[in-house]
């Protein structure tokens, strides 16, 4: 396997070809928070918590480290005043529908209302049920700021029972609709 | 129609079409763009047909229905050639009198041609303002043909291009030219064209693709509509080589599904050009096969994106993905894709046909060539203008746009779509091209320019871009979905006067993680209109937030209209135009407005005659003396839950 050589931090790290920068730091003990992350899963890169700098020479620019895969001498910073301002505001921009968050990352007085406090759409259960246990029960309906988890209509009994993607939900909805009810669809 | 197998076939086949073209001594040019076909073209050239049978004029004289001449608002569009003769806002009954005085007597109808400042009218389409500024190398082709006709197009020299790459080129000094031209993406990144090819010609794999992007969704941009309507050939005569150069065998066009003319002239294309032998297996006897696939569009602007556009043609949701890996290297089903815009393949034929130094004559150091705008919004003369990069914005909005309507005054250009900025007075001598735009907070976008006069409220358009991007996004990340989702609260606390002090620092930290965390361009440059209203218009928003005032009047919570009793004098008018009966009085009494009833429609302004002019708007929700109603509830009264 080829391997490449970054600085994270200050560190020299060598890490293989088609590793993401997330990988790479936390193999090196350098941990970033995460939220739509999880290592069984296809990497998404779309809560953005785990925002980076990258640069090289006089450009940089901030990335999802996520997704970004590693390059040869590429500088990495993973914690700094402007990606800590950053990482604050997606965090009020969720809240309260996140709220695992460092005590540093926690906004002292949560200015925004998204109108859906028990979701904040990271995606792990569509991801789950679709990549590990290839159900595909769950879709995202309405685009923009109308998107919202959907189950496919007809298709979300066996939920009632699965209940496998319960524990990664990190805001409460899927947990909250207890699977799926004929009865009363999920909002 | 037998296939043509070889250059020499396509040239003596170009020969006998111009022959047979120059037996026509004289056309009549109906634009059949949609803006001209809008305004009743079609009726027109029928009209034009019937007449001209019936008054007797001779078979040299000719109709051709053709692309799209630009001047939209004036349409529909006559030029008669060769003598260049430009009739607008022709309508059917104008048609016995042009075939009997103009194509009969060789008279020109003064009554039908555009009118400079001093009302003279200007007979030949090269001298009226609009055109005379304009540098329409791409445009000018859409103006000679059919855009149904492929014989059209190679009569004037097309596909003569294609034949040039196929048989004198080789694929790498294609890309070698296309890289020394440096023509950049006109979609709007603004991207090397030719490093583009290179990178996927050089990236692993035997299957490439090439793409074009039409999808065009700017509110008041139709550059790219205009090109594939006016002249799809063109496109494909791009695409073909660009395949060619970059080693694809198969393309796909991108169509918005909202351009039904676009779709049908585009399907007509490749369904001639295939006919031809232009397309499809060993082309022209070369033994290079290459074919389009048109796919149209199911109306989401984020699938302009080139990552979406790219999962939408494989058939799934058009959302973008992160591209740290480029496209070009792994894009539609993870294999090499170019994805260029309509406009940047249609200069294609002309580079290898005119040379990379007739294209690099034009334009600035670092962009070269021409720029398709669609000039909109409070000008004069508003349609398509084909300008030299590096040309100001002044010449753009006061030459060939002839400057603001009703004698109102400037106050910004909206350049680039909802992702740009707004471009202030002080910023009209800036020399548009890509750096110039990105550097004051704008950008080039697909070439929207919209003009805007003191009439109109930069908070308010602001918030109608933010609106449109809010629900036009995927909503896959957390800083696009959720930061517009609070810049559109905040924008609209600002417009109804519930804004708090702060909003503006809280809107610009917003935009700090909008351009900074988001997954796609749609995220990173929808802070572009809000910073760049910020940077240039700060003043407007502080009135907005911390007087609850609109000094353009136009936020609709932030003003009252009111009458002057000296100037009403009771004619009824505007009490007939009001819709929910707000206005008192009658005949012959000063009318009053009663504002507990009024929803700030606007109409009694509209209907009260100029000659009066006892309407007009006030700063303030309503009258300085008027007292709202108590609410039932604060007075005592039984709220039910």
């Amino acid at each position: 396997m080829k391997t490449v050589t970054l600085e994270i931090d200050g560190k020299q790290v060598t890490a293989e070809e088609g590793m993401t920068l997330l990988q790479a730091a936390n193999q090196v003990g350098i941990a970033i928070p995460t939220l739509c992350h999880d290592e069984r899963l296809k990497p998404a890169g779309v809560c953005r918590i785990c925002t980076v700098e990258i640069s090289r020479g006089d450009w940089k620019r901030m990335v999802a480290s996520c997704v970004y895969p590693v390059e040869e001498g590429l500088k990495v910073t993973t914690d700094n005043e402007h990606i800590r301002k950053i990482r604050r505001m997606l965090v009020e921009l969720m809240w309260p529908a996140w709220t695992r968050v460092d005590k540093d990352l926690e906004p002292a007085h949560p200015r925004f209302d998204s109108g859906h406090p028990d979701c904040n759409m990271c995606g792990l259960c569509i991801r789950y049920c679709r990549q590990v246990l290839k159900k595909d029960v769950l879709y995202w309906e309405g685009r923009g700021v109308d998107r919202h988890l959907a189950y496919v209509p007809g298709m979300g009994k066996e939920c009632v029972t699965c209940r496998q993607c319960f524990s990664l939900c990190t805001g409460g909805w899927i947990v909250a609709c207890h699977g799926y009810d004929e009865e009363q669809p999920a909002k | 129609m037998t296939r043509i197998t070889s250059a020499r076939e396509l040239a003596e086949l170009r020969q006998k079409l111009a022959a047979e073209r120059d037996k026509t001594k004289r056309w009549v040019m109906v634009c059949s763009g949609t803006g001209c076909v809008a305004c009743k073209a079609t009726e027109v050239s029928a009209a034009f047909v019937a007449e001209m049978k019936q008054q007797g004029v001779p078979e040299t004289t000719r109709l051709r229905n053709t692309g799209c001449y630009g001047f939209c608002e004036r349409g529909p569009v006559i030029v008669i050639q060769p003598d260049n003769i430009c009739y607008l806002g022709v309508t059917k009954k104008d048609v016995p009198e042009i075939v009997k005085q103009t194509l009969l007597e060789n008279q020109v109808i003064e009554r039908l041609l555009f009118k400079d400042e001093d009302k003279k009218g200007i007979a030949k389409f090269a001298e009226i303002p609009f055109y005379k500024y304009q540098n329409r190398v791409l445009l000018d082709a859409n103006t000679q043909l059919d855009p149904k006709s492929i014989e059209d197009y190679i009569a004037i020299g097309g596909y003569s291009a294609l034949c040039k790459a196929l048989f004198e080129m080789k694929p790498d000094g294609i890309v070698e030219e296309m890289k020394r031209a440096n023509l950049r993406g006109r979609g709007g990144g603004g991207f090397s064209a030719g490093r583009k090819w290179e990178t996927t010609r050089k990236a692993p794999g035997d299957v490439k693709y090439v793409i074009v992007n039409g999808d065009e969704g700017d509110p008041g941009a139709y550059m790219d509509r205009s090109i594939l309507e006016g002249n799809p050939h063109s496109v494909l005569e791009g695409l073909i080589i660009g395949g060619f150069a970059i080693g694809a065998n198969q393309g796909f066009i991108y169509v918005r599904q909202e351009y039904p003319l676009a779709v049908e002239h585009v399907r007509q294309a490749l369904h001639r050009a295939r006919e031809h032998g232009l397309l499809g297996e060993n082309i022209l006897g070369s033994g290079f096969s290459f074919d389009v696939t048109v796919h149209c569009g199911a109306g989401a602007f984020v699938s302009g994106e080139s990552s979406a556009l790219m999962t939408a043609i494989e058939g799934r949701v058009g959302q973008p993905r992160p591209k740290y890996i480029r496209t070009s290297v792994k894009g539609i089903w993870e294999r090499p894709s170019c994805l260029n815009n309509v406009e940047t393949w249609a200069n294609v034929p002309l580079i290898i046909n005119q040379g990379v130094d007739w294209f690099r004559s034009m334009g600035t150091e670092n962009s070269k060539g021409t720029k398709v705008f669609s000039l909109v919004g409070k000008v004069q003369n508003s349609g398509l203008v084909e300008v030299p990069m590096g040309i100001t914005l002044r010449d753009i909005v006061f030459k060939i746009g002839g400057g603001i309507r009703n004698g109102r005054k400037f106050k910004a250009v909206q350049s680039g779509g909802p992702s740009g900025g707004f471009l202030p007075e002080s910023l009209l001598d800036l020399k548009v091209d890509f750096d110039e735009l990105t550097k004051n907070g704008s950008m080039m976008g697909s070439g929207g320019l919209i003009v805007m006069d003191d009439d109109s409220c930069i908070v308010d358009t602001t918030k109608f871009y933010i609106k449109f991007l809010a629900h036009e996004a995927c909503g896959q990340c957390v800083p696009c979905r959720e930061g517009l989702r609070q810049a559109l609260k905040i924008l609209e606390a600002m417009t109804t006067g519930t804004a708090k002090a702060g909003d503006i620092e809280l809107l610009e930290e917003l935009c700090d993680v909008l351009t900074n965390a988001s997954l796609c361009a749609l995220g990173t440059s929808a802070a572009n209109p809000v910073l760049s209203g910020i940077k240039h218009f700060r003043a407007e928003y502080e009135a907005h937030v911390n007087e609850h005032r609109c000094p353009a009047l136009v936020c609709r919570d932030l003003v009252h209209y009111a009458i002057d009793p000296q100037k009403c004098t009771g004619c009824l008018l505007c009490k007939k135009q009001c819709p929910t009966d707000a206005i008192l009085g009658e005949r012959k009494q000063v009318h009053v407005i009663d504002y507990d009833k009024c929803i700030k429609c606007g109409n009694c302004l509209n209907a009260c005659p100029k000659k009066f002019g006892a309407v007009s708007k006030a700063p303030g929700a309503y009258p300085q003396n008027y007292r709202p109603p108590v609410p039932a509830a604060a007075a005592g009264a039984e709220v039910r839950p």
